[in-house]
């Protein structure tokens, strides 16, 4: 071939490669698994598997089993776990849980003096909002997808969305709770490059309401939707929180005891809801049996849902010492000498033993009551009430994560509700009802009558230990101590409060948390809560 | 013919007629070359001051019409240029001496080459008499310490392992720092799979001609989009003229010269007693032996390495065919490397010279055990009264850390039995990896200054491996306790490289200047996939499997534009206009130019006569350079869902559901660009025995991607990759070397360098305010503590930690800090930024001596104003001694310098960052070569020497050159000792 040839040759060969090449910019990504929004939802089983994330959000942390693909960006994938650090803010900070692991974000939860930069605020609040923002991205990209589908599938994505507003107002509920006045995004907001305005604690209140009562028809009857997933009961539940704590959320004088109560009954008089016989049964492994106790669970799976956090941060973080992790509670793997008791709150149980009140499920052996270094896990009682073991004593499916579930409404729960509202001057109910429901929770307590309560007996402070040797652990405390005015300052002291060993009166600006620093130095908008 | 011989006669005529007033005369003649005598074709001969000018034919004569009174100047590349007055000469032979330095002086600039004295940006060249001897598994290592603006850091002593290089501080936070690496053309790709070692452990040192490094923007502004962090140019050595056969071999034997000072076992048994009085609980855990873990697990290592390389010129094409093997023990035991790799150079001509070929291929096969790594830090905890094993039957024998006696259930989370971890770990991996590419030099045949070059290339590499622990061992837990592990990995990389440019070079003698225009286009391909998956020895339990697929494609557009003028006065010109398949169509394409100047001023008449300054110019260069390389996703912009594997699952009812998630992504992420403004000297005296270069700079890199945390609810991530911030790099440089003495029988050289660098972060989000950090940095032995941060006005990963209260006798006070915000409490709005791990001030020096038949080397590197955070010393206290889970583990006896017991906070205090200010020697090498043996070709040196020869510090831990500056179980450098032999026949 002489040199005219070749050079020709060379000339249209460049040409043809340049203009295929421009096109090779357009790539899309190659794996399965990862699908670009154009195209995710031309497969139907797009709409339940979208959902089941934002359910899923409560506990599980990422799209990889155990870990590896996670949302939130942390040193330890665990700890981005909704269920793990809201229950860390809501017991560590109490009287019924001192962690012995020195972490400096959790030595100061119970020492009541974080800052905004705690570590674990930032997880929390960053966990909340990513969940917000997947349930708005949900009602944004289902709700206008609802008419294509055929008739059947109608009504179930109908409900589907009915959920997510749930769950997002749930979500904001935490929100509500923990922060009070935070950023405030809703499906009108897609993502991109803004920054989202705060909402106060009393508008952000106002909002969760009508949500709520907005979704009450479209959502399913009480008991009827497949198990974990929410219903009427679910938002009534919410609702009757919600109203429960108002003076909290919206300043004092400001009650709405009656609404509570309101709820309270909605829930008890639909009859479908009862005492479980065993209190203990609750928190095991085959704790998704007990549909009627429990109204709304956050469901865990140890072979089909694995994470480190959940509920198998708190069997594990709470197991160590001479305790049997394996037969005992069904984790061979081994617990992680974190959480246990201080003395002020076993104290609450008149026999800790828990042969009077089968509640008090405690661990002593080996133990020291008295807690004298915060770092040693052989000193302080140890709480052995949630298992990984079922009912007849068979131990979960994984020897590390586990399959018990928590519960994170349930009746128990409605009947202190209700007492409490009647008992602080709510429209509704009756005293005498009030003391029936508790008597039937210390009947199941005690086994017989000899726990039962008088109408004299039921006062406010009773309440307040009652509903800690009912739900201690379940995420419940803070949230009650605050109500009850004595979680900040120096009424009730317990031990290595303010992170003294005899407990030292904390400043009230500690029964918020902080705006994390993180964010408020990428969104100007949001005003820093008082006190920090 | 007949045709062209008239013509030439009436060209001739006219050109008589035309300059009738001047007269002429034909001069012929012969070239040849002095080395050998042989007539050289090809020789330039050129009338000075004019464009008439001719070439040698094959047979080395040449005949030219010249003026009176005419210079004729002869030139050829690797020749001395020489000029002759013609004169009343008609007959002119000319010898022309070949130019050593002059070969020296031509450098792979990126798409072309230019001499070194002509080059106007800022580049060295280390070339393979001044490597580091006696390197024979990790190229990096050749040139460390050996230029200016360069920092090479072994990441640890493992054979084969990866190094850190930074040019001149490396200018980006969340992509990547590592400057671009081109290997005879092709650029390799940067990412490591997973399981191969290093990505410059394909090459042999030995094939290795030299080390390019460009360091400014103009010099790695043709390289646009990957040059950011500065580019360095491996070329491999060519075949030469004449048959040339070499066969080297290197025995090593390496040792760890330090270890991590903990307490023996009867230091151990007293200090437990003072600290635990009475308390049996803890007492009785005790052991009676005296066990050195660290002695257990490491022990002296030796490797050897062959090369074979056979090189000439066989029917006109020049070869270059090489094999080597490398079989290297680690020093910690179990670990081996073992690398086979050939490769082939052929340079053939074709088309009567018109087409230039050079056909390179090299091939790699390595397999390599990388042992389980973790035993180190295992070793280090270990109880030092356990014996190694303790005769029971359940874990195989190897003292285990259990409940209730020897055979009882194991304590999962506690330290493992570092040599049963050695022992049972199968922890190894084959990386078969191919490097080619075929280029293409064709000189157009209607105009010879025009050249068209392509150059296809290829880099495809493949690993399979495997990490298995067997049953029975305390520390595999997942998915079962005890049931050991199987965890086989694939991974595949493809890429694929297409470049096309025209270069037009030309001398324009009646302007006095020479111009050099090349133009082109290159396109590169991506592709790299992977699975893995675990499951327990009997391969059951549920198993993780992860999938990977991915690709990401590269466009662009180049020009440059080399202009000089009356030999002394260099303008240079780059565009580049560069197009990434990562970035959204708005934001895809970046456009990256850069110009420079240099002034050769000792060619100025008033310099020539200068007797001492043999050399001087001064450049200067300004260029824009783009950075796309983000880690981790190819597709940052493209809204995707992704769907979980079954082990994230959540039920409903009785089934379970995958879940589907919308990720994070960002539409309008874009081209992070430094801009790079750098003055420069290159100097000589006393005829270039003193030579050196100064340089100063500034680089300045905007839009800096980084992964930041987002305002919470805009987006379906808590941290985004996306552009963020700004951060600036100034610094000098000075590199100097010294013939000191040059005779016959006695040469000493003497290099020197010296670099300042600062570094300072100046933009870090869109709000400015002024305490915003990103913490980076994981403390080991926390969940979630971390000790750095970017912050704006300090350097990149400065130090974030609380100021330490001292006693009387200068003692840290445990947990007392200073309450730098005089709020009445310690929380972590007291941390400040203190210290940071890059180095201020570094040099290098390095020495060359032959005398006779003898040479003795030596180079040392120094460091200053680098901090390291001591992890080891940190997580050292006395707390550490008993865990609540019932087991002991030894500390480094730091801690009885600190008798911290409780240690909540101690971890974050500033105490623990130490200055790792150092000077390492490392290499001495002396060697003694015999010359002209056997038929006078054979030329035999052998050789013996040391790398790592001593270090001086004050760190207090184990090795004070920390990549990242965060130590926490570094593998540990090893001190080795060689032998060497080198024939060349």
């Amino acid at each position: 071939m002489n040199r005219y040839t070749l050079s020709t040759f060379v000339a249209l060969l460049v040409g043809s490669v340049l203009t295929s090449c421009f096109s090779d910019l357009d790539t899309e990504p190659l794996n399965k698994r990862i699908i670009t929004s154009v195209s995710v939802y031309k497969d139907p089983a797009s709409f339940k598997q979208f959902l089941a994330k934002l359910y899923g959000a409560m506990t599980l942390t990422g799209q990889r089993g155990e870990y590896g693909q996670p949302e939130i960006n942390a040193p330890d994938e665990g700890t981005t776990s909704f269920l793990r650090t809201y229950w860390s803010a809501q017991e560590i900070t109490t009287d019924e849980c001192i962690s012995a692991w020195g972490d400096p974000g959790l030595t100061e939860f119970h020492g009541q003096n974080w800052s905004e930069q705690n570590g674990y605020v930032q997880l929390l609040y960053q966990r909340v909002f990513i969940n917000i923002a997947y349930c708005n991205e949900f009602i944004r990209e289902v709700t206008p997808r609802i008419d294509g589908l055929s008739a059947g599938e109608q009504s179930d994505v109908k409900m589907f969305v009915a959920e997510a507003r749930f769950l997002r107002a749930l979500y904001y509920y935490f929100a509500l709770d923990l922060w009070g006045n935070v950023p405030f995004v809703t499906e009108a907001d897609a993502p991109g490059a803004f920054l989202p305005k705060q909402i106060s604690r009393a508008d952000l209140f106002e909002y969760i309401q009508k949500e709520l009562e907005a979704i009450e028809p479209e959502l399913a009857a009480p008991g009827t939707n497949e198990y974990a997933r929410a219903d009427q009961a679910a938002a009534w539940m919410l609702l009757a929180k919600l109203n429960l704590n108002a003076e909290v959320y919206l300043g004092a004088g400001n009650t709405r005891y009656t609404e509570c109560l309101t709820y309270c009954n909605k829930i008890i008089s639909t009859g479908k809801y009862s005492l479980t016989g065993q209190y203990k049964d609750l928190f095991l492994a085959d704790n998704d049996r007990l549909r009627n106790e429990v109204i709304f669970p956050i469901a865990e799976d140890g072979n089909n849902g694995r994470g480190y956090g959940g509920v198998t941060f708190i069997i594990h973080a709470a197991v160590g010492g001479s305790m049997d992790a394996d037969g005992a509670f069904g984790i061979a793997s081994g617990g992680w000498s974190g959480n246990r008791m201080t003395n002020a709150f076993v104290d609450k149980f008149a026999d800790p033993s828990g042969d009077t009140d089968h509640r008090a499920i405690f661990y002593t052996n080996g133990q020291t009551l008295e807690i004298d270094h915060p770092t040693v896990f052989t000193e302080g009682y140890l709480c052995a009430k949630f298992k990984n073991l079922t009912s007849t004593g068979a131990k979960g499916q994984n020897p590390t994560f586990v399959d018990t579930d928590f519960p994170m409404f349930r009746l128990a729960d409605v009947y202190l509700m209700y007492a409490e509202a009647v008992k602080r001057g709510g429209n509704g109910g009756d005293l005498n009802t009030a003391v029936d429901y508790i008597n039937q929770l210390r009947t199941r307590a005690y086994g017989n009558a000899d726990g039962n309560i008088v109408a004299a007996d039921l006062t406010l402070s009773f309440i307040l230990d009652e509903r800690g040797r009912e739900l201690y652990w379940e995420a419940q405390r803070r949230t009650d101590l605050i109500r009850f005015g004595v979680f900040s300052g120096d009424v009730y002291l317990w031990d290595w409060k303010g992170n003294v060993k005899d407990g030292a009166s904390t400043q009230t600006h500690y029964s918020i948390f902080p705006i994390p620093a993180s964010d408020r130095a990428v969104n100007t908008n949001l005003v820093q809560n008082s006190g920090y | 013919m007949k045709l062209y011989s008239i013509t030439r006669g009436m060209v001739l005529l006219c050109f008589l007629a035309t300059t009738a007033w001047a007269q002429s005369r034909t001069v012929t003649g012969s070239v040849k070359s002095s080395d050998d005598e042989n007539f050289l074709p090809g020789v330039n001969i050129l009338e000075k001051g004019t464009s008439n000018g001719t070439v040698t034919d094959a047979q080395g004569n040449y005949s030219i019409l010249v003026k009176e009174n005419a210079t004729l100047v002869f030139s050829f590349v690797g020749y001395a240029s020489t000029e002759v007055q013609v004169g009343n000469q008609t007959t002119i032979a000319v010898t022309l001496s070949p130019d050593i330095s002059t070969l020296e002086e031509v450098v792979v600039v990126g798409y072309g080459t230019v001499k070194k004295t002509d080059a106007s940006g800022s580049l060295a060249v280390v070339s393979a008499e001044t490597f580091n001897k006696g390197v024979v598994n990790s190229p990096q290592e050749l040139i460390m310490g050996k230029t200016a603006g360069v920092s090479v850091t072994t990441n640890s002593g493992a054979p084969g392992n990866t190094s850190t290089i930074r040019i001149r501080g490396g200018s980006s936070l969340s992509a990547s720092n590592d400057p671009l690496i081109v290997i005879d053309g092709v650029p390799v790709s940067n990412t490591n799979l997973g399981g191969s070692p290093n990505i410059l452990a394909t090459l042999n040192p030995n094939d290795i001609e030299n080390f390019t490094v460009l360091k400014d923007a103009s010099a790695t502004a043709i390289y646009g989009s990957r040059a950011s962090n500065g580019v360095i140019i491996i070329t491999t050595k060519r075949g030469g003229k004449d048959f040339k056969v070499n066969y080297s071999v290197t025995g090593t034997m390496y040792t760890a010269p330090k270890k991590v000072d903990v307490f023996s076992g009867d230091a151990y048994r007293a200090l437990m007693n003072e600290q635990f009085p009475g308390n049996n609980a803890v007492l009785k855990l005790l052991g009676t032996a005296n066990t050195d873990w660290q002695h257990e697990i490491f022990s002296t290592a030796y490797g050897q390495d062959h090369n074979l390389n056979l090189s000439g010129t066989a029917k006109k094409t020049p070869y270059r065919v090489s094999v080597g093997y490398n079989n290297t023990d680690g020093i910690l035991n179990t670990y081996n490397f073992k690398r086979t790799t050939a490769s082939i150079g052929l340079d053939p001509t074709l088309l009567n010279g018109n087409l230039k070929m050079n056909i390179n291929v090299k091939g790699m096969y390595n397999q390599n055990n990388f042992a389980d790594q973790a035993a180190i830090g295992n070793a280090i905890a270990y109880d030092p009264t356990q014996p190694v094993y303790n005769g029971n039957k359940r874990w195989r024998g190897y003292t285990t850390w259990t409940t209730g006696g020897p055979e009882g259930n194991s304590i999962n989370l506690a330290p493992g039995n570092p040599v049963a971890r050695l022992d049972l770990t199968d922890n190894t991996s084959t990386v078969k990896r191919s490097i080619g590419n075929v280029k293409f030099d064709y000189v157009l045949p209607f105009l010879k200054d025009l050249h068209a070059n392509l150059n296809l290339g290829y880099d495809y590499s493949e690993t399979n491996g495997h990490n298995n622990v067997r049953d029975s061992t305390q520390w595999i837990y997942l998915p079962t306790v005890a049931g050991g592990q199987i965890n086989p990995y694939t991974a595949t990389a493809k890429n694929q490289l297409l470049d096309f440019y025209l270069n037009y070079s030309k001398e324009l003698p009646n302007i006095n200047s020479k111009i050099d225009v090349m133009g082109g286009y290159s396109w590169s391909h991506f592709y790299s996939s992977g699975a893995d998956s675990t499951m327990n020895q009997k391969s059951e339990a549920a198993t993780r499997v992860n999938v990977y697929e991915t690709e990401y494609y590269l466009l662009s557009f180049f020009g440059r534009l080399n202009y000089t003028y009356k030999g002394k006065y260099i303008v240079t010109g780059t565009l580049r206009d560069d197009a990434t398949s990562r970035f959204a169509p708005e934001n895809r394409w970046g456009l990256f130019p850069a110009f420079a100047l240099a002034w050769k001023i000792n060619e100025e008449g008033f310099m020539k006569e200068s007797k001492t300054l043999s050399d001087l110019k001064l450049r200067l260069g300004y260029g824009v350079t783009g950075q796309q390389d983000i880690y981790g996703n190819d597709y940052p912009y493209i809204p995707t869902y992704t769907r979980s594997d079954n082990a994230a699952r959540y039920p409903f009812g009785s089934s379970f559901y995958n879940t589907l998630r919308p990720d994070g992504y960002d539409q309008n992420i874009k081209w992070e660009e430094t801009t790079t403004i750098n003055a420069g000297l290159d100097f000589g005296f006393f005829q270039n025995r003193l030579t050196g270069s100064l340089d100063v700079y500034e680089k300045k890199s905007d839009n800096l991607i980084a992964y930041i945390p987002i305002p919470v609810g805009t987006n379906f991530t808590s941290s985004l990759t996306t552009n963020v911030g700004s951060m600036k790099n100034r610094g000098i440089e000075l590199n100097l070397s010294a013939d000191i003495i040059s005779t016959d029988n006695l040469q000493w050289t003497v290099g020197y360098n010296v670099t300042y660098n600062k570094n300072e972060i100046t933009r870090l989000n869109l709000s400015n305010d002024p305490n915003f950090i990103i913490p980076l940095g994981n403390v080991g032995g926390t969940t979630s503590g971390t000790i750095q941060v970017q912050k704006v006005g300090y350097s990149r990963a400065s130090f974030y930690t609380y100021q330490q209260i001292y006693d009387t006798n200068g003692k840290p006070i445990e947990d007392a800090y200073v309450d730098r915000n005089h709020d009445g409490v310690i929380n972590t709005s007291d941390l400040y930024v203190y210290k940071k791990p890059d180095a201020t001030v570094y040099m290098g020096i390095n020495s060359r001596l032959n005398y006779k038949n003898w040479d003795f080397a030596f180079s040392g590197r120094a460091s200053f104003g680098n901090y390291v955070y001591n992890n080891v010393a940190a997580n050292s206290t006395y707390r550490t001694l008993y865990n609540s889970m019932e087991y002991l583990s030894n500390v480094s006896k730091l801690a009885n310098d600190t008798k911290f017991t409780t240690a909540l906070n101690t971890r974050f205090s500033d105490y623990y960052i130490e200055n790792a200010s150092f000077f390492r020697m490392d290499n001495i090498n002396v060697g003694y070569s015999f010359r002209e043996l056997y038929k006078e070709k054979l030329n035999v040196r052998i050789g013996a020497g040391v790398q790592n020869v001593f270090v001086i510090t004050k760190y207090k831990g184990l090795d004070p050159e920390i990549s990242g500056g965060l130590d926490n179980n570094f593998f540990p450098r090893t001190r080795s000792f060689f032998l060497s032999l080198n024939a060349t026949f």
